[in-house]
């Protein structure tokens, strides 16, 4: 069974003068430890469809399926309860909280969750060794580079022990070093923890790792391959 | 860890948090000085009006306050005296004669109190002793000697040993004119008061009057202290309880007998109160704007939050925090600086000597000492708090507008 599914998933903005067509009766299907990238010309509707399967925005008409509840018809609280405990985010930018160090802005979500202090502690320990950041642990946001941030915020969205991770163009900002090493991490916690990773990227050096492609354009599937 | 977050989001922009602080400081130190220092104005008048006019509490037959004749006395006011002598916290008390007279100079004329008195009890309840410009207090061989305001020697054009004329109704219903002699002139911080009242011997007041000076019409008491005089007063009226069940005799505080001092009193407060709310009201416009200001600035981060699943109560929750850390870190600098200037001023006092004159005639004194109580400061602290939920609604209710696709897309 799939952990996410969709059924014709339409998304219509309705512009002042004519309504945008972000998504168009999308189906598709997402596998337990796909590592798989949305990808497409800017504008075609990848952010729309990531948003769509996080729950962050709802559909025009269409459902989306995760785990077998179907989240489009859960109330606003419910819908970010149901974020909080099952999907992990990575974002372009502004993934983290300025104020607080690596550490604290892992810890937060798992303080958001209830987790109690000993196993915050153990797992941030973990989690931000295993992207490898062992030695910045109290540096903030603004200390750390680019890559490293990102590399916390992939921390971060692992620590609420979520289903599956969406990262909107998560390397997006920056350069080949560091979406090389943000990469290498993710990939080898999608093999070992057999975690599930959607990207929505141009990236060309992601969608050479990514095991599956699917194309859009114009808010359709135009494409959908599995390497 | 949303307290800690909150703390910490107030400290992000230094500058912008920094100005709304110092506003709040500079806010409550202003309402605040003006609060002290008015109430240091009337307490100074009250504190005044006790020592050199009224003292906190006085005895007099009913009739007498009405008609001021001499046949309305206050019985065997020497044994009264030495009873009230005894309660818990009077400094002293004393007897005298009083009554309405007319006071003429070569010049001319006016209406007086004059105040036959016990002259070395006296001193220990009114400080006129100590209040002499010219002259002395009694210390001297002239017949009749009487101790006059400045302004009253003014407007009689009279001088120390200058003859004055008192006319006065005597016991026995007629018009009996004296000579005194001026011993003494003394200023006190009402002017009006120094116009009206006249200080002689009580034995020569009962010699003209007519009647034996161990007679009086009013017994004066002075307490330890102000706070005392509801308690003193009661103890006083039911030790002549009977007196006054029969209605041959009054006791009043200070309040009673200066019922504009009391309102006075209240009403500067009152008045200076509306001024520290005003005061609140405009720095909580201030800080509401400087809160949407900061979580405009942070659309993205929030829409982070809530898409990452911070919930909409905590979200608020959040939002309304850093605006009560922010303004509450001002009021509690802004208090306590406050509080550190009023003792200050209270012990060093602020010379109004420049426009004393105006202020004399009000009967306020040119050195102000501005004091507070804690509750004020209580209060005030209270109204911060206030403040600070009321300017938290707004800038919280208006980050829960946010939407958390907001966070994804990067040119939003
Ligand atoms: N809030 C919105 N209101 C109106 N139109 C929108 C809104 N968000 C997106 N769109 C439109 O929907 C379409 C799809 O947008 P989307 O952001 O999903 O594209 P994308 O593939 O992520 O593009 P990019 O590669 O530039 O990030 C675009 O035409 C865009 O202009
Ligand atoms: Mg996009």
């Amino acid at each position: 069974m799939s952990i996410i599914s969709t059924v014709k998933l339409n998304k219509i903005y309705a512009e002042d003068t004519f309504p945008v067509h972000a998504t168009n009766d999308i189906s598709v299907n997402f596998e337990q430890g796909e590592f798989s990238a949305i990808v497409g010309p800017s504008g075609c509707g990848k952010t729309t469809l990531l948003n769509l399967l996080g729950g962050l925005e709802t559909p025009t008409s269409g459902e989306v399926i995760i785990d077998s509840k179907i989240i489009t018809n859960l109330k606003s609280n419910e819908l970010t309860d149901f974020r909080l405990r099952n999907i992990g985010f990575v974002f372009q930018a502004y993934n983290l909280i300025p104020v607080l160090t690596a550490r604290e802005n892992v810890e937060f979500i798992m303080h958001l969750q209830n987790y109690n202090k000993d196993e915050r502690n153990a797992r941030v320990e973990e989690l931000l060794t295993a992207v490898g950041l062992k030695d910045k642990f109290n540096k903030r946001p603004g200390e750390l580079s680019g890559g490293e941030q990102q590399r916390v915020a992939v921390a971060r969205a692992l620590a609420s022990k979520p289903k599956f991770i969406l990262a909107d163009e998560p390397t997006a900002n920056l350069d080949s070093k560091s979406t090389y090493a943000l990469l290498d991490i993710m990939e080898t916690l999608n093999e070992k923890e057999n975690m599930t990773f959607i990207f929505s990227t141009h990236d060309s050096r992601v969608m050479e790792r990514a095991r599956r492609l699917v194309s859009l354009d114009d808010g359709k599937i135009v494409n959908d391959e599995t390497k | 860890m949303i307290f800690s977050i909150a703390w910490k989001n107030v400290w992000r922009n230094k500058l912008r948090s920094s100005i709304v602080i110092a506003s709040i400081i500079i806010g409550l130190l202003g309402g605040i000085l003006y609060l002290a220092f008015a109430k240091g104005m009337v307490q100074q008048q009250v504190s005044s009006a006790i020592h050199s006019e009224i003292s906190n509490i006085q005895i007099h037959h009913p009739q007498f306050l009405i008609n001021d004749e001499i046949q309305y006395i206050v019985t065997n006011p020497d044994d009264k005296v030495n009873a009230i002598r005894k309660i818990e916290g009077v400094a002293e008390a004393t007897s005298r004669i009083t009554s309405a007279a007319m006071a003429s100079s070569a010049i001319t004329g006016t209406g007086i109190f004059i105040k036959g008195i016990n002259v070395e009890e006296e001193k220990q309840i009114t400080n006129i002793h100590t209040l002499l410009i010219d002259g002395t207090y009694f210390d001297t061989k002239l017949r009749n000697p009487a101790i006059i305001g400045e302004k009253l020697a003014k407007k009689l054009n009279v001088k120390v040993r200058s003859k004055i004329v008192v006319t006065i109704q005597s016991a026995s219903g007629d018009i009996s004119y004296s000579a005194f002699r001026v011993a003494g002139i003394f200023k006190t911080s009402n002017s009006n008061f120094d116009l009206m009242n006249v200080f002689v011997k009580k034995q020569d007041l009962a010699y003209i009057i007519g009647i034996e000076d161990t007679q009086a019409t009013e017994v004066a008491v002075l307490l330890n202290h102000n706070n005392l005089t509801t308690a003193a007063s009661e103890k006083i009226a039911t030790l002549f309880s009977e007196e006054i069940s029969k209605e041959i005799l009054v006791v009043r505080t200070w309040e009673d007998i200066s019922p504009v001092l009391k309102m006075m009193n209240e009403m500067t407060i009152q008045y200076s109160m509306i001024f520290v709310i005003i005061i609140l009201v405009a720095l909580s416009f201030g800080i509401i704007n400087t809160m949407l200001m900061a979580i405009m600035e942070r659309v993205r981060e929030i829409g982070m939050l809530m898409a990452i699943g911070m919930n909409k109560i905590q979200v608020f929750f959040m939002i309304m925090l850093e605006t009560i850390f922010l303004s509450i870190t001002g009021g509690v600098l802004g208090l306590a600086l406050s509080w550190a200037l009023v003792t200050i001023l209270g012990i060093s006092g602020i010379d109004l000597s420049a426009i004393a004159e105006g202020l004399n005639s009000m009967g306020y004194s040119s050195f102000v000492y501005p004091e507070l109580d804690f509750v004020y400061y209580a209060l005030i602290g209270s109204l911060v708090i206030v403040t600070a939920i009321f300017a938290s609604i707004m800038p919280a209710r208006k980050a829960l507008r946010f939407n958390p696709a907001e966070a994804v897309r990067h040119d939003a």
